[in-house]
């Protein structure tokens, strides 16, 4: 395997762990934020030149010159690829981005150790491919966000339930897979890896943690816990390689009824986080529907979504957060006529939220354009249900930036204009939804490569091409 | 030879120009530093023009040179090579497209003109003109597209530009809903259009117009495509146009959308907006061609919605919502020509249309003063009359005439009743249940008002 120049991935994990450390002994708050957004630019440069690094090399994957990980358990298990070279930088700059438009009213409640904590156990999932070692990294990802509940006094139960669960499931796969060699039991291997997929993903029926963690966890935590995609990127490792078809329709079909299911509860919600995790399950779930596809087409445009909805919603959270570091806790019920105070984060919100959904010229338009191709592919019906799911999010998204900003005036004695830390994240994201929805090209080339390559592991993506491309 | 070779670059100058100013409107307002209602008065003023002139600079080479049709091809904004995937942008300029443009733009300016006095100081000027911008540039685009994803674009920046515009009065809450109602009605036009659209981008592995419609220019082309493709696409494209256009069952938007100021109004209802829907069907007509039930369902759906917009008309008491009907009388019996195949009277008659209806609407707020001055010199109401059918109607079928015409043919109330209300009802159903389900998981017994949650959605 190839060798990047640096141990970039090593670095990229070990600064913001040892850094959470050094972060949690400061107590004064706005100094933590200072020196979390250090660690966190620091990062987001090490993973930034990784993947430049990686790019130089012209390779399907490289591991860090002098492995750490190697020197201890004997193996490349971390790894860069065409799947996570740009994930990695996308997701450091989604936190360093939360960190940064975190204001000041919300420094007491969101802990930066336990962000860096996070930052550095996400990437560790998003660099790792070997089945037990993207357990444990799973493992040690949830506990910031199990600290976090704890601190604030809320009830753990259902969080600990499901994340536990969907390990006890993912452990039980991966056994059953490693010493059974009779096809029946890894079928079942499949059923548990599968099963543990679905709730690490919050698909519906077992999506109830993701919005019991919206409601009661930090926004700004939660937020990050669940924009990376964790477990999609599970799914892309350790079940597309191997699982048979059926599983795949499994997986479509939930993650299908869950897109469907969740735009049409984000329509009746009251409460904007609520509103946000279905809004955010909606589309997460339709990453899982490229799967089922099992076509370049199809799994590019899970990929190309999967960037859309880290970087939209995302963006959309932080809206909603710096909104309610205003006003507090937004009720959906009512008009709340925040226009006239905010404009620029009314303006964000709507171009957050219209990117989602795969607006022209958005970031989310040419994904959402690649899946619903590869969905009439299959069926009509899966191309329907996206296609009625993306609508019925759109109504949803129109709806909260109504009665959040409009429908009466807000009388207020206070400034609450938009922060210069905030403008920054909020010029930050435009650019880069904008930039990439009306020159999507590198992208999708870049999603595609990956694409192929995922299947190539799966050995049918020759074949697939081979096929779309001489018809004789 | 050498004219022709013009058209590329006059063709970029069209739908650049309004681009420029949109970037330009949406850049100033998102630094927060938004410029002089002079200045943006120039921009617009110069976007439009410059755009203008490039189109009839275009229609005078084609008419010169004798071409009936000139492709712009913008390139690839996505190329797949190796499965065949193009997501291709080019422009088409054939009699059609370039009639269109030339009276979108001119209606865009001088409507854009007329606004610039009208919200002088108002506090949603810079507003007012980030939607106009996005209409604009919606509208050019669609007109002109070469494919049918091109098409999508402009037909999405049209639909979210009439919805804020709709709500610009924000600190109401009813234009709001208006605006939201209508931009529902929107995305199911849009969900409807997309899948068409990916429908013809999945039988060909591309969305030209050149390619789906027949390489003759418009309207003599011919679609390739199945009968059963045909009326399943064109059923699509029926739809998108319904909701675009506020036919039947759609209608009920089309008078709430009349809740924005009065150049919005005239621009997106009487005049662009609400043609778009007939124009798509207009583009797509060689599709219409190939199924006589896809040609029929059209035609039934225009006669329908003439008729039910001629009786509700009658008995609107404010000037918006009675041109909102006169309009969409209109639209619909434009409908029933594309439907009868009549293409050359339909495109003049969407022009006409446009024009007279756009002058009424920017006229309507004046002519009510000067109505009351002549009321006021003769001493009593105008005689308005009435038809003469109505004296061959009992005065039973007249009543029920006047509460089908009064509730505007039940439409709204139907869709409420048998989708918006059962909808809401299901989910806040499903609502409370998870939360039940949640707390019993989390130990938690506190009781959440649901009663109070679900009265808000009603």
């Amino acid at each position: 395997m190839n060798e990047l120049h640096l141990p970039w991935l090593e670095l990229a994990i070990l600064v913001p762990t040892i850094a959470a450390i050094w972060v949690g002994r400061i107590h004064e708050s706005s100094r933590a934020r200072t020196a979390s957004l250090a660690v966190a630019a620091i990062t987001l440069f090490l993973t930034t030149a990784c993947w430049i690094d990686f790019e130089s090399l012209v390779t399907f994957e490289a591991h860090d010159h002098w492995d750490l990980v190697r020197a201890i358990i004997g193996r490349n298990e971390l790894v860069i690829d065409k799947l996570n070279a740009p994930l990695l930088p996308l997701t450091t700059l989604l936190f360093f981005l939360t960190m940064l438009a975190t204001p000041r009213v919300k420094f007491g409640k969101y802990s930066f150790s336990l962000g860096l904590l996070s930052l550095s156990s996400t990437l560790a999932v998003l660099s790792c491919r070997e089945t037990w070692l993207l357990i444990t990294f799973l493992a040690v990802n949830a506990i910031p966000m199990y600290v976090d509940l704890r601190s604030r006094g809320k009830s753990t139960r259902i969080f600990a339930f499901h994340i536990g669960l969907s390990l006890v499931c993912f452990i039980a796969g991966a056994v059953i897979y490693q010493y059974s060699d009779s096809e029946f039991w890894q079928g079942v291997a499949i059923v548990f890896l599968v099963t543990a997929v679905l709730i690490r993903s919050g698909c519906a029926p077992l999506h109830c943690w993701i919005t019991d963690l919206f409601e009661h966890a930090a926004f700004g935590n939660a937020l990050l816990f669940v924009t990376p995609l964790v477990g999609a990127y599970v799914a892309m490792r350790l079940i597309l390689p191997i699982a048979p078809d059926w599983a795949l329709h499994w997986i479509a079909f939930l993650s299908l009824f869950t897109a469907l299911y969740a735009s049409c509860m984000a329509l009746v919600q009251t409460d904007s986080r609520r509103f946000f995790c279905y809004l955010f399950l909606s589309h997460s779930s339709l990453v899982l529907v490229g799967l089922e596809t099992a076509s370049p087409i199809g799994l590019t445009g899970a990929l190309c979504v999967w960037f859309s909805v880290a970087l939209s919603l995302t963006g959309l959270g932080l809206t909603l957060r710096c909104v309610e570091a205003r006003t507090g806790p937004l009720s959906l019920a009512q008009y709340h006529g925040l226009y006239s105070h905010m404009p620029q984060l009314a303006g964000f919100f709507l171009l957050t939220g219209l990117s989602a959904v795969g607006f022209p010229c958005t970031i989310g338009f040419t994904g959402t354009e690649l899946l619903v191709e590869a969905g009439i592919g299959i069926s009509p019906l899966v191309g329907a249900v996206v296609v009625v799911s993306t609508a019925m999010n759109g109504i949803a998204i129109l709806h909260a930036y109504f009665r959040i900003f409009t429908g009466t005036s807000h009388p207020s004695t206070i400034v609450l204009k938009t922060l210069k830390s905030e403008r920054i994240a909020i010029l930050t994201f435009t650019l880069l939804l904008i930039g990439a929805g009306l020159w999507p090209q590198p992208g999708v080339h870049s999603r595609f490569d990956a694409a192929v390559e995922l299947l190539n592991h799966r050995g049918i993506a020759k074949i697939e091409i081979q096929a779309d491309a001489d018809p004789e | 030879m050498i004219l022709s070779s013009w058209i590329p670059l006059l063709g970029y100058i069209t739908v650049f120009s309004p681009i420029i100013f949109l970037l330009v409107v949406g850049f100033q307002l998102l630094i927060g530093r938004p410029m002089s209602e002079f200045a943006l008065g120039r921009w617009l003023k110069s976007a439009i023009i410059l755009s203008l002139f490039a189109t009839l600079a275009i229609l005078a080479i084609m008419l010169v040179t004798g071409s009936r049709r000139e492709i712009v091809d913008m390139g690839n904004m996505v190329a797949i090579d190796r499965v065949h995937f193009h997501f291709h942008i080019s422009l088409i300029f054939d009699r059609l497209s370039v009639p269109m443009a030339i009276l979108s733009l001119v209606l865009c300016g001088t409507v854009g003109a007329f606004a610039l006095s009208y919200l002088h100081r108002d506090a949603g000027f810079q507003r007012f003109f980030l939607s106009f911008a996005m209409f604009l540039v919606g509208m050019v685009m669609a007109s002109l597209a070469g494919t049918i994803e091109t098409l999508f674009l402009g037909w999405e920046l049209v639909g979210l530009s009439s919805a804020l515009l709709v709500a610009y009065y924000q600190e109401r809450p009813t234009p709001v809903a208006n605006g939201l109602r209508v931009w529902a009605i929107y995305r199911l036009a849009d969900a409807a259009f997309l899948a068409a659209a990916v429908a013809l981008h999945h039988q060909h592995s591309e969305g030209n117009f050149s390619v789906l419609m027949g390489n003759e220019a418009w309207p003599a082309g011919k679609a390739s495509l199945s009968e059963g493709t045909a009326l399943l696409v064109g059923t699509f494209l029926l739809i998108a146009a319904a909701g675009k256009s506020g036919l039947v069952p759609f209608s009920g938007w089309l008078p709430r959308a009349m809740e924005g100021p009065t150049p919005s109004s005239a621009i997106f209802y009487g005049a662009l907006s609400v043609h778009l829907g007939v124009f798509l069907l207009l583009r797509v007509s060689p599709i219409l061609d190939q199924s006589a039930l896809l040609s029929s369902m059209v035609i039934i759906l225009g006669l329908v919605s003439a008729i039910l917009a001629a009786i509700a008309g009658r008995v609107q008491t404010d000037v918006k919502s009675a041109l909102a009907f006169a309009s969409l009388t209109q639209v619909s019996i434009i409908v029933v020509e594309i439907g009868f195949g009549l293409r050359y009277l339909a495109l003049i008659h969407i022009i006409g249309h446009a024009c007279m209806r756009s002058l009424q609407l920017l006229r309507a707020p004046t002519l009510m003063r000067d109505y009351k001055t002549m009321e006021n010199a003769i001493g009593k109401s105008l005689d308005h009359g009435s038809p003469w059918i109505i004296g061959w109607l009992s005065r039973s079928t007249q009543l029920r005439l006047y509460r089908c015409a009064i509730e505007r043919g039940y439409l709204d109330s139907m869709l409420d009743a048998c989708i918006v209300r059962p909808f809401i009802r299901l989910f806040s159903m499903f609502n409370r249940w998870e939360r039940a389900w949640t707390q019993w998981l989390s130990g938690s017994h506190k009781v959440i008002p649901i009663a109070v949650e679900d009265a808000s959605h009603e």
